[in-house]
């Protein structure tokens, strides 16, 4: 038991240092890679909690892939890293509103377990124990039976987002050669090779 | 205080045993996969090979290793301390957190845990932060080409490693490692490789691009770009970088194994192959992909970067989407869900 409070603490304090730092570095690439470290940390605060699957997933999808493409965009830009500084104090204001509407709100939801057992009735749904069925499965269970309209809508909303990104950034540019796999794989030996026997002291 | 030796120390200290005994043979292994490369390649050239250190020059590797921890550690002036240095441990610290995993035989895994492939698949997908944060760190031109390149050619290739993995989750209905070798009892035949042959070529390709090996090399294109994001590396810096690249080679073998060639299985199952323990089976298979790997890189040249997005894009990812879709149609047609 010690020691599994012990990891918690220990990721929970990393989480929130590694958040903190997130607005606190001074270099954007720093930024990102304490980003990534929260989001390791709460991995394993998943993995303690026994949700073994949000955890991998949390891995996979925001380290594995969100990162990255963060990453490669903050690698390249070319910041003045002063300047940016600057504006720090501007937004301030605005990011202890929105810390405040969320704390808010976290307040509220624990508040209403306290206040009203009915609220934390309806919240515990029957979920198998975890000795008789993974996680994964009940997740899967219930993913894809009670919430399986909001599911395909959530699925939906994406493909929105992605064919916006894409028509937004689309673009045909004049000029480019461009490979056309079909020609050149259609392409043949005899179309663009020729093999002379060049006699010796005269040419072609 | 009883407790306190039978409940964390001892268990501890057979969980650090279980680890140097899968860490060591695998460090040997990566030293000896050097050697069997230039081997193999010298073989397919008509050339000898390292020959001169020791018989048959397999002293080569710890020589090479040696030369390698003598030499001094440059760290270039214009680099980012920190993360040059974090950068090729973290690439030798994932390419060995994954073997916890791997099953060499039944019951003989480290951590049998319940989602095994997503954390082989999780790790694998982290591999590219090494070669980000030392192309970035080194501050230098081509490290930071080579890591743009390679942060773009793995995310492009996990896509379909994941539907890969999908589809033998499919037929397996576990994302337990041991459940997936299991389920392919009874030879040759049985195992994934056969129903899911597209899907098994796939994979080795990938598993190609994801390990930066020929023909995908272009991260480390020496050609074009030195020696790609650990050109500013020396020393033993650059050999966890080295070791990491070799360690995460056989991994990804071994995963090609476990999900399409059986794991520990015998490929026939009568007397004289089921005397073989598994684990031997195992390690032996894990060659056979290897050699797959060494085989390529010295047969195919190398991709250009637009062929490359070109295949992982619009070849590798709408056809195993396509056979995702197909293989649950006929397990649920046929009414062949596990």
């Amino acid at each position: 038991m010690i020691i599994q409070a012990l990891a918690f603490y220990l990721f929970a304090g990393v989480t929130v240092a590694a958040g903190v730092m997130v607005i606190a570095a001074r270099n954007p690439v720093h930024s990102v890679l304490f980003l990534i470290l929260a989001f390791f940390n709460s991995a394993g605060l998943f993995i303690l909690l026994g949700a073994e699957f949000l955890a991998m997933i949390l891995v996979v999808v925001y380290v594995g892939a969100v990162a990255v493409l963060f990453l490669f965009v903050v690698m390249m830009l070319d910041i003045n890293f002063v300047e940016m500084r600057h504006g720090f104090l501007q937004y301030l204001p605005v990011g202890a509103l929105v810390a405040i509407i969320l704390l808010t709100e976290l307040v509220l939801l624990f508040g209403a377990w306290v206040v009203t057992p009915v609220a934390l009735q309806t919240m515990q749904r029957p979920i198998p124990a975890v000795e008789e069925v993974t996680n994964t499965h009940a997740l899967g269970q219930v993913l894809y039976t009670d919430y399986f309209y909001l599911f395909q809508a959530s699925g939906l909303i994406l493909l929105v987002a992605m064919i916006g990104a894409i028509v937004l950034t689309l673009r045909q540019r004049e000029g480019v050669r461009r490979q056309s796999i079909p020609t050149q794989l259609a392409r043949r030996h005899e179309d663009s090779l020729e093999i002379k026997d060049v006699p010796t002291g005269s040419g072609i | 205080m009883d407790n306190f030796w039978d409940g964390f120390l001892l268990p501890a200290g057979i969980i650090v045993a279980q680890i140097l005994l899968i860490v060591v043979p695998l460090l040997v292994a990566v030293a000896y996969l050097t050697y069997a490369e230039r081997k193999v390649i010298a073989a397919m050239q008509m050339r000898l090979g390292p020959n001169v250190v020791g018989p048959f020059g397999l002293l080569q590797p710890i020589a090479d290793g040696l030369k390698l921890l003598m030499k001094e550690t440059i760290i270039p002036s214009g680099a980012n301390r920190i993360v040059f240095l974090a950068a090729p441990m973290l690439t030798f610290i994932l390419s060995l957190v994954a073997w916890a995993v791997i099953p060499f035989d039944y019951g003989m895994v480290l951590a049998d845990i319940n989602v095994g492939i997503l954390y082989l698949f999780a790790i694998s997908s982290l591999g590219v932060y090494g070669v980000v944060m030392a192309g970035w760190a080194s501050n230098s031109k081509y490290p930071f080409l080579g890591a743009l390149r390679s942060a773009a050619q793995m995310v492009s290739y996990e896509v379909s490693i994941g539907f890969v993995m999908i589809t033998v989750l499919l037929l397996v209905g576990s994302l337990n490692l041991s459940d997936i070798v299991l389920a392919q009892q009874g030879g040759f035949w049985q195992w994934h490789w056969l129903p899911l042959l597209p899907m098994f070529v796939i994979f080795f390709i990938s598993a190609l691009a994801e390990t930066n090996r020929a023909p995908f090399d272009l991260p480390e294109a020496e050609a074009e770009l030195v020696a790609g994001y650990f050109s500013e590396y020396s020393s033993m810096s650059f050999g966890l970088f080295f070791l990491g690249e070799y360690a995460n080679m056989i991994l990804m073998s071994a995963s090609t194994v476990i999900l399409f060639l059986g794991g520990w299985l015998p490929p026939v199952d009568i007397a004289p192959f089921t005397w073989i323990p598994g684990p031997i089976w195992f390690c032996l298979k894990i060659a056979l992909v290897l050699f797959g790997f060494l085989w390529v890189r010295a047969t195919f040249p190398r991709y250009r970067y637009d062929q490359l997005m070109r295949l992982g894009w619009k070849v590798f990812l709408p056809f195993s989407l396509f056979w995702v879709v197909l293989t649950a149609g006929v397990l649920l047609a046929f009414d062949l869900v596990p």
